[in-house]
């Protein structure tokens, strides 16, 4: 397929360009196969606005008289307004744009024609790998092995070739175990606390049905983790309800009877059309600038969002406490294992360990749990808050993570090398990018579709340092404790720098931040300089003794 | 004295407590708990003490204070709690103000530096500033022994058109004989806020004075021939005051006025929006969507922003058509008092510094008659009276803090202090409910001001990204007053539960590293100043030298006094001021180690009433 047969209107002059909180702009709109180019001369100063059209939620088309008017609603939650002159042309133009944002094949996709402009210092697919992770693991324990089970993706299609287990559990026992699991997501390690040698684990549900099937093997490979004489706790993200509506479709949970020294909690973690819906409220609510504050304060309410993102806190930190202050071992499964169970594990190593803590840990921490673990990415974030599709796997469940992160990252400021920006990065590139790295539902899918080899990785492109200064805290001073966060609902707060981004004048809050900024790196060359001035005077009063002894 | 009480964690779901013995003082409520930590208590502070039917573990005795702190205690014998209970009623109600703290602090100040400290705002000094008296306003005396108006000030500006019969006549048709006065004048635009109480018009009464009065502002705006009246009340509320031969002024009677109802409701709605809002937010294990529709049905941020949005309009008036805005409520000292003085401090930078804020409260609401003691239950009395009306002026304020982080020299807790002192009658600023009332208990004399303490202390109230060039002198401040824009007072309403803040607060290390760079300019200019010595006078030095190697002290090994300013700078130790902890002492890590190693095996609680585990 040609880009050129799907644009017929490739360039538009005299569009006048809206967007809120800007003074309207006229300029031309240029069509390419990837973007949507805007760009305005005015006297010498050119303004240019490149969109993805993989970045457009949706496109909205209406006519007066001969001017037509294109509303066009992003995934990154933006909404502008394009008036273009001459029916014919909107109307090819808003066409073109409804195709080219729903492709249906992902090779067709900006990754796979992308060159970076950049030099590649460090090629973002190497930069972390499961082996780098396992050898950090082997230094503290040797209970652990790293197994090549599913090399050829053939035990698991959702995980990665290698995978850590149990050092005396074989690949044997290993192929029974992925039998009894939901889609064989047999439980693998997924964190190791250092402090205590507590560790975290997580699966998908087990197939016990309605006859409460056991696996002898499911069983010894769960309590390999445990210490001798002690207990650990399972983490069924799902409700005790809805675990036992999914026996009635082979799955469930773990038995008492067979998992005597597990304890099993249940939390209601929502997940698909449910956080779906969720989304598209809230953004619909900070959208009407109109609300008085009970209409306002009652859409939020309605949105749920933030019961979501409480809910999902509280059991990360569940989590977190179970494996730091009760030292035990941690279960975390949901149905499939993919979604909230991910959210939970993430976020528990967001509150235990430091390192996840830092640029390139949270990078290795997405990449682990989210990217390798086999979050379906392609499919949850196919969508976002306006378009009207509604399928049932479109869901929001990594900016939910975010969201989180953000509310801890506010409530211990200094703890994140990491800043905001970073997050918001994050999420923009989840749902549409330039790079390989989002794309496809599982390691096995990016292998199919040589997005290494094809396609640049996001790592890449923000390792380097012209990039990273952007995204890095000012105040950050490493903490090595563990941190936990409050979650009561007046601790919590609206993400604004994402939900509220495109709604409110920013200008004043950046100000204020580039200040803090210069406060911060003032203060760095004045401590310098004192140290110099002072090493200058000693130097001279040493010279001088010198010279009086002399 | 009372051993062996516990203190419990309001939002604790596993009933958590620290012991510690419970002192009462003639002024205040003293507890010291094991780990020697004080809590003190301000008997005025205490806004309702109440006893909980008994418990295996003791009398539970629920203290709540105005400044929204509330503990919970538990006395082991019923008759000690029932002994402090009564003790606790007899204290925090007080009959008389002479016997509120105020008159019995005693600060350490000679006579002098109190009156200095009196001396310290000076509102005429304030009118001059503003560019009054000039050409068109004048100070009246027509007020001189409060024989006009009992709750006006003495010295107040009027229009220069308008003699003292039609001031005397004007009064008379005005509810509480308050009748028009300047409270800001813009000195470019030439136009004015002006403040009264509601007039006595019923269904068709008139006062040509009045009229008179009104034109008479209206005309000394040169550059405006219409004037805007606001009435701040709900419209349906100014209409049911006719009945009782009050109401609004009728647009058909006065020449050139804009008549504009602004609907912030009375004093009795914003009481029981604050219950509301309390109950909510002291509710243990609370979910999001109690809280958010708990927050929607107190209206309590509704009422903040319909504050705010009033403010807005009556600038807007000023600033953009240049038009003189009279603005007025039922008596003219609640929302009259919100609406001008968040107007001024939205067109005068002055009011958005620390001495400039002191001044716009002691013009707008201390001089002018807004009822401190009243509303806030200085004495005890009529429950009815109370509002939390300054309060909602603070969180106005506080708000527009948060839109313009550059704007204003003061932080938060600048206006917690503020808001803690209006509560303490430790200071007499705040006493009585009027200039004439203050005069005869002799405030001046008998106590001393809260500003002085305030100002020496400026250090703690500081915004450390206050841009003083912010925007152009008198350039309008525009606040986006969307909905969104509003949000829950935390660091007022949890103040003390300290497990609901951040744990690392940014204002408290960018406070500490502006102060440290101040320090360190200073250092620097010392070392350079010491090199500089060094270079010059080398021959000297050399001389000196030599006796100085008579007692060798190691340079190495000397630490030199500024070396201790490389040490992370730590954050003030006041711990009641300090809101959050910036250091990791203040994380409470440690206190959390104990909490979970005491939890019980079967039951594990998360602390800030996160989680139960149900097995």
């Amino acid at each position: 397929m040609e880009f050129a047969e799907l644009i017929k209107t490739p360039r538009a002059d005299n569009v006048v360009l809206h967007r809120p909180f800007h003074a309207a702009v006229e300029g031309t709109l240029c069509l390419t196969g990837h973007h949507l180019i805007f760009s305005s001369r005015r006297h010498d100063n050119t303004e240019e606005l490149w969109l993805l059209h993989s970045n457009i939620d949706s496109c909205e088309k209406r006519f007066v008289g001969s001017l037509g008017t294109i509303v066009i609603k992003c995934k990154d939650l933006r909404i502008i307004q394009l008036d273009i002159p001459g029916m014919e042309e909107c109307l090819n133009i808003a066409s073109s744009i409804e195709v080219l944002s729903t492709l249906d094949s992902v090779t067709l996709l900006y990754p796979f024609f992308y060159r970076p402009m950049f030099e590649v210092l460090e090629d973002g697919w190497r930069s972390f790998l499961p082996d780098q992770e396992f050898e950090l693991l082997s230094s503290a324990t040797d209970e652990w092995r790293l197994s090549c089970i599913n090399k050829e993706f053939s035990v698991c299609p959702s995980y990665p070739p290698v995978v850590i287990v149990p050092k005396c559990i074989t690949d044997e026992e290993l192929r029974k175990v992925a039998m009894f699991r939901h889609g064989s997501r047999f439980p693998v390690l997924s964190y190791y606390h250092r402090k205590n040698g507590m560790i975290m684990m997580r699966s998908s549900q087990p197939l016990t049905g309605t006859n409460g099937r056991r696996c002898k093997e499911d069983e010894k490979l769960i309590n390999a983790s445990l210490r001798p004489g002690k207990r650990g706790y399972i983490i069924d993200t799902r409700s005790l309800n809805v675990a036992q509506q999914a026996r009635a479709k082979g799955g469930g949970f773990e038995q008492e009877v067979h998992y005597p020294q597990w304890r099993r909690i249940h939390k209601g973690i929502e997940r698909f059309n449910i956080l779906q819906e969720s989304l598209i409220k809230l953004v619909e609510a900070c959208n009407d600038q109109s609300h008085n504050m009970d209409r306002w304060l009652s859409k939020l309410e309605a949105s749920n969002w933030l019961t979501h993102v409480k809910e999902i806190l509280t059991t990360a930190c569940l989590a977190a406490q179970c494996i730091d202050r009760e030292g035990a071992s941690v279960l975390v499964h949901g149905t499939e294992g993919t979604d909230s169970t991910l959210q939970v594990t993430s976020l528990a190593q967001i509150i235990l360990d430091p390192r996840c803590r830092t640029i390139r840990g949270f990078e290795s921490l997405v990449v682990r749990e989210w990217l390798q673990a086999g979050h379906p990415f392609q499919q949850r974030c196919a969508q976002s808050a306006y378009s009207n599709s509604k399928q049932k796997w479109e869901a929001p469940v990594f900016l939910l993570f975010l969201d989180c992160v953000w509310q801890i990252l506010r409530q211990f400021p200094c703890s994140f090398e990491f800043n905001e920006q970073f997050l918001i990065m994050l999420f923009e590139h989840a749902y549409a990018s330039q790079f390989g790295t989002f794309l496809g539902n599982s390691e096995s899918e990016r292998a199919k579709l040589k997005l290494p080899q094809k396609t640049m990785s996001l790592w890449s492109w923000v390792n380097r340092k012209e990039e990273l200064s952007k995204f890095q805290n000012p105040i950050y001073e490493a903490n090595s404790l563990v941190i936990w966060p409050a979650v009561a609902p007046q601790s919590l707060q609206l993400w604004a720098g994402v939900f509220l981004r495109w709604n409110r004048p920013s200008q004043y809050l950046e100000e204020a931040q580039e200040e803090m900024v210069k406060i911060i790196k003032y203060n760095k060359e004045l401590q310098d300089k004192v140290k110099v001035l002072r090493r200058h005077l000693a130097e001279m009063e040493a010279a001088e003794r010198v010279q009086g002894h002399l | 004295q009372v051993e062996q009480v516990k203190l419990l964690d309001r939002f604790s779901t596993s009933n958590k407590s620290v012991t510690g013995t419970l002192y009462l003082t003639a002024t205040h409520l003293l507890f010291i708990d094991s780990s020697q930590k004080e809590t003190w208590i301000l008997h005025h502070h205490i806004a309702a003490v109440e006893k909980l039917p008994l418990t295996t573990s003791g009398c539970p005795l629920v203290i709540q204070c105005k400044n929204f702190r509330i503990v919970h205690f538990v006395v082991p014998r019923e008759r000690d709690c029932h002994d402090i209970y009564n003790s606790l009623l007899q204290l925090s109600k007080t009959a008389k103000y002479e016997e509120l703290y105020a008159f019995s602090y005693n600060p350490k100040q000679n006579e002098s530096e109190q009156v200095k400290g009196w001396q310290l705002i000076d509102l005429a000094e304030e009118y001059k500033r503003m560019g009054v008296p000039n050409a068109y306003w004048q100070l009246s005396d027509a007020n001189r022994d409060y024989k006009i108006c009992e709750t006006y000030p003495k010295e107040l500006y009027v229009p220069r058109t308008a003699s003292k019969p039609i001031i005397v006549g004007s009064s008379k048709f005005r509810s509480k004989g308050r009748f028009p006065v300047l409270s800001y004048y813009h000195k470019n635009k030439e136009a004015a806020i002006c403040r009264c109480s509601q007039p006595l018009s019923g269904f068709s009464a008139r006062c040509l004075e009045d009229e008179h009065m009104l034109q008479a502002i209206s005309k000394a705006n040169p550059s405006n021939r219409y004037m805007y009246v606001m009435d701040t009340r709900p419209k349906l509320n100014a209409m049911a005051n006719r009945a009782a031969g009050k109401g609004y002024e009728n647009e058909d009677n006065y020449s050139n006025i804009r008549f504009q109802f602004v609907g912030i409701e009375n004093i009795h709605v914003m009481r029981s929006s604050l219950q509301k809002l309390l109950e909510v937010s002291g509710t243990r294990g609370l979910s999001v969507n109690d809280f958010l529709s708990g927050l929607e049905n107190s209206g309590w941020l509704r009422h903040i922003k319909a504050v705010v949005d009033a403010a807005v309009f009556l600038v807007k008036a000023i600033a953009v058509e240049s038009a003189s805005v009279l603005v007025h409520c039922s008596d003219g000292w609640d929302r009259t008092s919100q609406v001008c003085s968040l107007g001024a401090l939205l067109l005068d930078s002055y009011y958005r510094t620390i001495k400039g804020f002191m001044v716009l409260i002691e013009k707008d609401w201390i001089s002018f008659g807004h009822k401190f003691s009243d509303r806030c239950c200085q004495l005890d009395g009529d429950p009815k009276e109370i509002s939390p009306v300054f309060t909602q002026f603070l969180e106005c304020v506080w708000n527009l803090t948060e839109q313009f982080p550059q704007a204003f020299e003061y932080n938060e807790v600048f206006l917690l202090q503020i808001h803690e002192h209006v509560h303490s009658c430790q200071f007499g600023n705040f006493l009585g409910n009027c200039e004439k009332e203050r005069e005869e208990l002799k405030v001046k004399e008998k106590t001393y001001s809260l500003w002085p303490f305030l100002l020496a202390e400026q250090k703690k109230y500081r915004n450390p990204l206050y841009n003083p060039d912010f925007l152009p002198e008198l350039t309008l401040l525009e606040p986006n007053t969307v909905s969104f824009n509003f949000k829950f007072w935390r660091n007022m309403y949890h103040q003390f539960d300290r497990s609901m803040h951040p744990r690392q607060s940014v204002l408290n290390l960018i406070m500490n590293l502006s102060e440290q760079n101040k320090q360190l300019e200073e250092d620097i200019k010392e070392l350079e100043a010491k090199i500089k010595q060094r270079n010059g006078q080398s021959d000297v030095v050399l001389v000196k030298e030599h006796q100085q190697s008579a007692h060798p002290a190691p340079v190495a090994l000397k630490t030199p006094p500024c070396f201790k300013k490389e040490q992370p700078p730590i954050p003030g130790n006041d711990a009641v001021r300090t809101i959050e902890g910036s250091n990791t002492a203040d994380n409470r890590y440690s206190e959390l180690v104990s909490e979970f190693s005491k939890a019980e095996p079967a039951v594990v609680s998360l602390e800030y009433g996160v989680a139960r585990m149900t097995c």
